[in-house]
């Protein structure tokens, strides 16, 4: 054997690998909030006395925890991500960090990474199975997460690629996501997450009744749009409503006995059993929700990894968003120029992030935002939004249970709507007609430093994110 | 127009305040089975309030107020009927003397609170044996009756049977209540279909009800509303009929004609009026015009 | 018309609101906890003196737990704490 690439520890492959203070690392997010990859690597970094490191990882969950201490202690002193839950969102948001998050978009980080601007030293890619030359996997073994989609622009670009495995299969494992060839080191540990916290069982609709019924209605926003026939392509995000809206389509599809050309994005049981029923060709799939997703990717032919860059990436010749018809997204807030915020809570602080958001907005031919007309009785309709995540140039309609506003860029689909008597409202109206019920909310307070930036796909800056004030 | 009638439990805030946005004509705000003993004071209140404060979207207000064998109904009316609900649901009617009695409370608020005579409608929910054979008593004892309501869940129980989802337990007693309530003149609401998953069940459930006569449905799951409603409005093609029933009518009388036919059928008295009320359930629901518009 | 009991109504559920409210000497004292305090707590506190002076209470303890109730729940659970604390 020409190349030995196993290696005995972590510690021995960062050690390997080559990594000082002040470099950059790399992680996916693959195994989502049962990740164990992350806090190992990270904890034997500080061990080692690595200081002053960029952290680069796709999406940052609460089980990342640790990776807060790490911060405190000066190991990692910036992060670049494109999703944080609210755990890790509410320290940044406290202000841990010295120098402001770079919030970037599943399609601007490979862009980023590939054009140069955002270089990775090591790459560390969690594999729920590889041989012993890296060719690996994440669609076998106890830890399986079926596509490993937003890895493959790091194992490509990255100066050094370590990949981290619970299940060293014997060379050569045939069906990789990511070849050997770009693999220097390979680990194996005991378990590279839990889980329970990788897939979910199964993905369910909502039972909300409020849910169910802006389902119904975006269903018949998609059937009215001009847009589903033969050919149709969608995506559409794991929330409840958004997955019951799934499950209404597919009702229509079959019923008008419509053939679609694919699925994309996350993808969970629904667009699988939507693909198996004949609704699409195929699924593109950068990243599986459920085990029914993990399944069929395994085993159906008709259901496609795809790179990160493939997915979503502005500076690739095309990407899949490029092809979409339409994309059911939330909200956590739009404005009355249908801008969205998928980044902070009611409060201004950090809980989430665009993941594909802005990306598929751009890509899509009708982007829309599903959301209820107010939680907990916070409007979600207001003046301004507190962080642009997506711009109101990119999405088309608003589908709340009290009416569906159109943006007026889109009057095609405004009078479309119009003639099949859905009930669509002005955003404006609509933002008073909530108000009424709810009261106006007074302003919140922000507080005066800038603790994450947001960066928008073609690499400009989008809209800062400021502190909470402590109470 | 009321087609369906959505059920909701009278001290959940979450689903008293979207029920206006759930699709159904008519919302019935629970204070008797879904409401427990030790909430039935808070409840009223809560009600009340959403009644008094929530814009519920067009929708027509019911309460079912608890029976008149409770210490409960008469605080219920007390607080519900300042807000002018469109309609009381009677639970547990079983006779007409049942009916006066809620009928004269109402009457009795309704003077002090300076109301209108029968501002307030009746509409008894018929759920026991007894309830079905004085269907046509109850339907007719009072001016205030506007409508009657098949519960099948008790009534299954009374008639010591099981309740099935084919429901041949309660043909019976569904043919009694229509029969009663057209008697009556008024009009006749189908029992809910309870298995919330069952989206075949609930289509096929609501359209036999229809063919059965009644005039409506309630349902307990808001996943139901839509079914219902499209069950129980008149049909594209029922509409375009009916405009043409009414364009043969103006023609004849233009013309001086005394008998009049369409496509070979001679119209006569009934259905001019089942013309006209298609034309107006179609115009309530927005679509009349367009469907006359296509065909001129 | 005073307080005489320990008195509850409403819940933990999302949109509703958990009122407690017990004798107070002398006073009103209001205790909020809500999850739209940025947004609504200085108008819930005001609206809750409201219906204290409504409903001809002078003095009383009340903690609530807001879970996000409209105004409307608020007043109803607030008006069902009374009528229970003052044992009607």
């Amino acid at each position: 054997m020409k190349n030995h690439k196993v290696v005995a520890s972590l510690e021995e492959a960062i050690r390997l690998s080559g990594l000082k203070d002040g470099m950059t690392v790399s992680f996916h997010h693959h195994l989502r909030n049962g990740d164990h990859v992350l806090n190992m690597v990270m904890e034997a970094i500080a061990q080692m006395g690595i200081h002053d490191l960029t952290v680069n990882a796709s999406s940052l969950f609460d089980i990342h925890a640790p990776l807060l201490r790490h911060i405190e202690n000066g190991v990692v002193t910036h992060l670049k991500t494109n999703y944080m839950s609210g755990g890790i969102g509410r320290a940044i948001s406290a202000g841990i960090l010295a120098d402001p998050v770079e919030f970037r978009t599943h399609g601007g980080r490979p862009s980023d990474i590939e054009l140069g601007r955002t270089p990775i030293d090591v790459a560390f890619i969690a594999a729920p199975t590889a041989d012993p030359m890296g060719n690996c996997t994440g669609k076998y073994g106890k830890s399986a997460c079926g596509s490993l989609g937003y890895a493959i622009p790091d194992a490509m670009n990255a100066q050094k690629v370590v990949v981290v495995t619970d299940n060293l299969a014997a060379y050569p494992l045939t069906d990789w996501s990511i070849p050997e060839i770009y693999v220097d080191y390979v680990v194996a540990v005991d378990a590279i997450g839990d889980p329970a916290g990788i897939v979910s069982g199964t993905t369910r609709i909502t039972r909300d009744p409020v849910g169910l019924v802006m389902a119904d209605r975006a269903a018949q926003v998609i059937r009215h749009s001009g847009l589903l026939k033969d050919g149709f392509s969608f995506q559409t995000g794991a929330g409840g409503a958004s997955l019951a809206a799934a499950k209404y389509l597919r009702d229509i599809m079959l019923r008008e006995k419509i053939h679609g050309s694919f699925g994309s994005g996350g993808i969970t049981g629904y667009l699988v059993d939507m693909l198996n029923d004949g609704c699409f060709e195929a699924l593109m799939d950068v990243q599986c929700f459920d085990l029914k997703a993990v399944e069929s990717i395994r085993t159906n032919p008709r259901h496609h990894e795809i790179s990160a860059s493939h997915y979503a990436s502005p500076s690739a010749r095309s990407a899949v968003v490029d092809s979409l018809d339409v994309v059911i997204l939330g909200a956590t807030e739009i404005d009355t120029d249908f801008n969205v915020n998928v980044h902070t809570d009611s409060n201004g602080s950090i809980m989430g992030g665009s993941g594909g958001h802005s990306d598929t907005a751009a890509g899509a031919k009708l982007s829309m935002i599903i959301a209820p007309m107010f939680r907990a009785r916070l409007p979600i309709i207001t003046d301004r939004v507190k962080c642009i995540s997506t711009p109101g140039r990119d999405i088309d309609v608003l589908v709340t249970q009290g009416g569906i506003a159109v943006n007026p860029k889109n009057q095609e689909l405004l009078l479309r709507l119009k003639d099949a008597g859905l009930p669509v409202v002005d955003i404006h109206d609509l933002k008073e007609m909530v108000e009424r019920t709810t009261g106006t909310p007074a302003p919140v307070r922000e507080g005066g430093r800038v603790v994450a930036n947001v960066i928008y796909r073609d690499g400009t800056l989008l809209d800062t994110i400021r502190s909470v004030p402590a109470k | 127009m009321r087609r369906s009638m959505l059920f909701i439990p009278g001290n959940t805030p979450n689903l008293l305040i979207n029920g206006g946005f759930l699709g159904a004509d008519a919302l019935i705000f629970d204070l008797e089975d879904a409401v427990s003993p030790d909430e039935k004071d808070a409840a009223r209140i809560l009600v009340r309030n959403i009644m008094k404060f929530m814009d519920l979207r067009g929708c027509e207000t019911i309460v079912r107020i608890n029976s008149i064998d409770t210490d409960y109904w008469k605080a219920d009316l007390e607080q519900i009927l300042p807000q002018k609900p469109r309609w009381i649901m009677l639970p547990k009617t079983g006779c007409a003397a049942d009916v006066l009695t809620a009928d004269a409370e109402i009457s009795r608020l309704e003077q002090r609170l300076g109301m209108e005579p029968n501002t307030v409608r009746l509409m008894p929910l018929i759920e026991t044996a007894l309830g079905v054979e004085n269907a046509f008593a109850i339907a007719s004892a009072s001016k205030r009756v506007g409508a009657i309501f098949l519960g099948a869940e008790d009534l299954t129980a009374d008639l010591r049977c099981k309740r099935t989802k084919g429901g041949a337990e309660i043909d019976y007693a569904r043919s009694r209540m229509v029969m009663a309530a057209r008697a009556a003149e008024v009009d006749v609401y189908d029992t809910p279909f309870t298995d919330v998953s069952d989206d075949e069940g609930i289509r096929a459930d609501a359209e036999y009800a229809k063919s059965l006569g009644f005039t409506g449905k309630a349902s307990i799951s808001p996943r139901h509303v839509g079914v219902i409603n499209e069950v129980f409005s008149p049909s594209r093609k029922d509409i375009e009929y009916a405009y043409e029933v009414m364009d043969a009518i103006r023609q004849a009388h233009e013309q001086g004609r005394g008998a009049i036919a369409l496509h070979g059928k001679m119209i006569d008295a009934p259905i001019v009026a089942r013309a006209r009320q298609t034309i107006a359930m179609a115009e309530e629901m927005g679509v009349g015009k367009a469907v006359q518009h296509e065909e001129s | 018309m005073e307080i005489i009991k320990r008195a509850i109504a409403g819940t933990l559920e999302s949109s509703d609101a958990y009122v407690e409210i017990e004798p107070n000497a002398r006073g009103i004292r209001c205790e909020l906890e809500s999850v739209v305090e940025q947004q609504f707590g200085d108008n819930i506190r005001g609206l809750v003196e409201e219906i204290l002076a409504d409903c001809g209470v002078e003095n009383a303890k009340i903690h609530i737990i807001d879970r996000g109730a409209l105004e409307c729940v608020i007043r109803a659970r607030v008006e069902a704490a009374v009528m229970r604390g003052k044992g009607e």
